[in-house]
């Protein structure tokens, strides 16, 4: 379709972030990656999120300065602090604190009473990464997004809790309110749809088919005993016909909701056809403006809307003679200071939090620097949980998933048992401890990396490199499988390929684990034990080829 | 002993759906137990398939398709007909099942 | 194919050239007319879902090869009149590997490809 030169709203931003003038005659609302944080929270953006091959240089790989040149963003300004990881502590000090449902709720009002009709579309993960949503099976989250009045629903870590579950809260607290989407999910008997591929709603008199693609590698990101029956993929030529099928219906607007990660949202974008944006998640990316990918029939927007409740996307369009003809899009970010918190989702949170009130305002330490997970390779929150491996665990080299989500603190903010299950809390959260050749443990840093930096996106999940406690290597992130990680070394030698090492680590996919603590009473137990820790020695490996890579800020 | 799970039904372009699960260990006959012995090779080597009597797949196979095997294909058809499948493996093994195209 | 004979039967062969050999395929022409659908990342290699369909003319067979694996040939398909060429199983992979289908027709033998990644697993976003 035809497209306003006009991208980038940063020149006439207005004193008022949330004064958006409405649009055109088909609104979608769309936030992502929520990973059950349903108050307001502190969130930094990585410094490194490294693009390679045909990726290189190119949203969502510019972090830091680059980010802020790319969309001419002033250096210190509120969409800085939003979008980037400069100047995190003293910026999120003077902004304070983003996300929350509450505030999220006000805001998503305020946006709906300007737009007629408008859907709220969410990107998934949304019933997992607190510890009110685990102990509560996603009770609290499901509640929540009734009481925000979600629409329309893809997944991801929703998986985790068991099919069972998931069928439960579609059958019975979704019924006749959100519909659950997701065309990629087939049985793993006679490959019959387990979903409802796509909804068509009218907004404002034009049907508009919103489509789910769940995260295509459920199974083997996550366990896949917990899902045994229902297969993924990414099914894009079951998407293809499955827009197809829309539009023969009669809709007029195709609108992907995505948990594929942005950069194999760009390259479905550019080989389906018919769709009008893809509205993704996943990689945590709060990209400023869509992508605009050309392929065989047209144009497609291409969004990623961050993670943490931190943003709501807002995309009209204006639809003229069953055609989209022009779109204005905003990321807006949730500034929890600068909205009234919605008093009716307040009540509902303060219930959700009352049995677990006491556990999670524990104190547990007090760190002088900003802990935080994100980036492709470690953040300090990940030392610390290594750090925690190797000492409770009494082992030389700790791994830790490469998760993307898990809230930031500010320095000498206490570090309370919320916050370590803000990092933690998962269905399979067992520690474990293993044996590992040299050769292991290479062979497995070679394939989390091939999943992080093939050149093919469709080949990626998605997540960050595994991070690694007590293990110096070096890293090269341009190179093929196998040949990615060198120089690995030891307290001073280098790794012995046949010599066995303990390794600690947590959240295995394996069926069946050893009986072993959680995680997250590992890690309270470290932290207890340490009161107060003033320095975090960041492991990170020493990386090859990135020079001049726009996705790393050092 | 076995079991196969066979369904037909009609789809778009005069076409039948054929798709069947088969109960089967497909042991390769490389693979070791747990006290180190080789299991023995067992796995379908051939399937065949007829509407009302006519050959409409054969194939073969090795001990690469999976244990409890799928195949499914598409013929031209029409609802009624009589399908029947028949598998053979390497150990003279063999079972058989039938549906009606819905 | 004579499955007595061990030297002859190409679902026994350990190479990919004995198995190119045995079943008369060492000469394909890659053909963008050959769908292979086969997952990128496989969720479980026990279980690889693989579809092979094609629009070529007079299709009399279609054969699966898996590159790496210790018999590489997986299975053949012979497709009679009236059958399309359009054939799904489930295969084991034991790595990462090439996935090649082989399609028969009167005028020849053509192939496509697909790697299909065989990975431990893990972590996410
Ligand atoms: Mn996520
Ligand atoms: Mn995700």
């Amino acid at each position: 379709f035809h497209l306003n030169p006009r991208l980038s709203f940063a020149a006439d931003q207005p004193a008022n972030p949330y004064e958006l003038p409405a649009f055109g005659n088909v609104s979608l609302l769309h936030y992502t990656d929520c990973h059950a944080q349903l108050s307001p929270i502190y969130y930094r953006e990585p410094n490194v999120n490294l693009g390679i091959a045909g990726m290189l240089a190119k949203p969502p790989h510019l972090v830091g300065e680059h980010f802020l040149k790319h969309y001419k963003l002033e250096a210190k300004s509120l969409d800085a602090y939003a979008f980037t990881y400069l100047d995190f502590a003293e910026a999120a000090k003077q902004y304070g604190k983003v996300g929350g449902f509450a505030h999220l709720k006000t805001l998503v009002d305020q946006i709906r009473a300007q737009r007629k009709g408008a859907l709220l579309l969410d990107g998934g993960d949304t019933w997992q990464g607190s510890w009110t949503s685990l102990k509560t099976k996603a009770q609290d989250m499901v509640d929540a997004q009734l009481a925000l009045g979600v629409n329309v629903m893809t997944a991801h870590w929703e998986m985790t809790y068991g099919a069972d579950r998931v069928k439960e809260i579609i059958e019975k607290d979704f019924a006749g309110k959100i519909d659950f989407v997701a065309q990629n999910v087939m049985s793993t008997d006679f490959e019959e749809p387990v979903f409802a591929p796509y909804v068509i709603k009218e907004i404002n008199g034009v049907p508009v088919a919103i489509l789910g693609q769940a995260f295509p590698y459920t199974p083997v990101a996550n366990p896949k005993h917990l899902i045994p029956e229902w297969s993924f993929g990414i099914r894009d030529d079951r998407m293809q016909a499955m827009v197809d099928e829309a539009r023969s219906k009669g809709a007029k607007v195709v609108v992907v909701l995505s948990h594929n990660g942005m950069d194999v949202d760009l390259k479905m974008a550019s080989k389906v056809t018919g769709i009008d944006a893809i509205m993704g998640g996943h990689t945590h990316d709060g990209v400023y403006q869509p992508v605009v990918v050309d392929n065989a029939s047209g144009k497609t927007l291409v969004t990623n809307a961050g993670s943490n409740g931190k943003f709501l996307g807002v995309l009209d369009l204006d639809v003229k003679e069953g055609k989209v003809v022009d779109y204005r899009y905003k990321l807006l970010p949730v500034f929890s200071n600068l909205l009234t918190p919605d008093p009716e989702m307040l009540k509902l949170i303060e219930k959700v939090r009352e049995p677990f009130k006491k556990e999670l305002a524990e104190e547990l330490a007090v760190c002088d620097e900003v802990l935080y997970r994100r980036g492709n390779f470690n953040g300090t929150f990940d030392q610390l949980i290594c750090n925690a491996l190797m000492e409770r665990l009494d082992a030389p080299i700790a791994f830790s998933p490469g998760f993307r989500w898990g809230t930031s603190l500010l320095p000498g903010q206490p570090i309370t048992f919320e916050h370590v299950a803000d990092q933690t809390a998962i269905t399979y959260g067992t520690v474990t401890r293993n044996e590992l050749t040299g050769e292991a443990i290479k062979g497995i840093l070679e394939d989390v990396a091939d999943n992080l930096f093939n050149p093919d996106p469709y080949y990626q999940q998605g997540g960050d490199m595994v991070r690694v406690g007590g293990l110096k290597f070096s890293f090269d992130p341009t190179a093929k499988m196998g040949e990615r990680v060198s120089d690995l070394e030891l307290a001073g030698s280098p790794l012995d390929m046949t010599k066995k090492y303990p390794v600690a680590g947590w959240a295995s996919v394996q069926e069946s684990v050893p009986d072993n603590k959680q995680i997250w009473d590992v890690v309270a137990d470290y932290l207890r034990d340490k009161k107060t820790i003033s320095k975090v020695e960041l492991n990170t490996p020493k990386l090859k080829n990135v020079e001049g890579n726009p996705g790393l800020a050092v | 002993m076995a079991s196969v799970k066979l369904k037909a039904k009609s789809i778009d372009g005069g076409l039948i759906e054929v798709k069947a699960l088969m109960t089967h260990p497909m042991e390769t006959g490389l693979r070791k137990d747990s006290s180190g012995a080789v299991v023995p090779a067992h796995y379908i080597t051939e399937v065949v398939v007829t509407a009302n009597d006519k050959e409409v797949m054969k194939t073969s196979w090795g001990g690469s398709v999976s244990k409890n095997p799928y195949l499914s294909f598409n013929y031209k058809g029409a609802v009624g007909d009589k399908l029947k499948l028949t598998w053979k493996d390497n150990k003279d093994g063999t079972d058989t099942a039938e549906a009606a195209v819905e | 194919v004579a499955a007595e004979d061990p030297a002859a039967n190409p679902f026994t062969a350990k190479t990919l050239d004995e198995v190119l050999k045995l079943i008369n395929a060492t000469d394909s022409k890659p053909s963008t007319d050959i769908q292979l659908k086969a997952p990128e990342i496989a969720e479980n290699g026990a279980v690889v879902p693989l579809t092979v369909s094609s629009t070529l003319a007079g299709i009399t067979g279609i054969s699966i090869v898996v590159s790496n694996n210790p018999t590489p040939l997986a299975a053949t398909f012979t497709i009679p009149e009236g059958t399309s060429a359009d054939v799904s199983t489930r295969i084991k992979m034991a790595k990462t590997s090439e996935v090649i289908a082989l399609v028969q027709t009167k005028d020849g033998l053509f192939s496509a490809k697909q790697e299909v990644k065989v990975t431990i697993g893990g972590c996410g976003g």
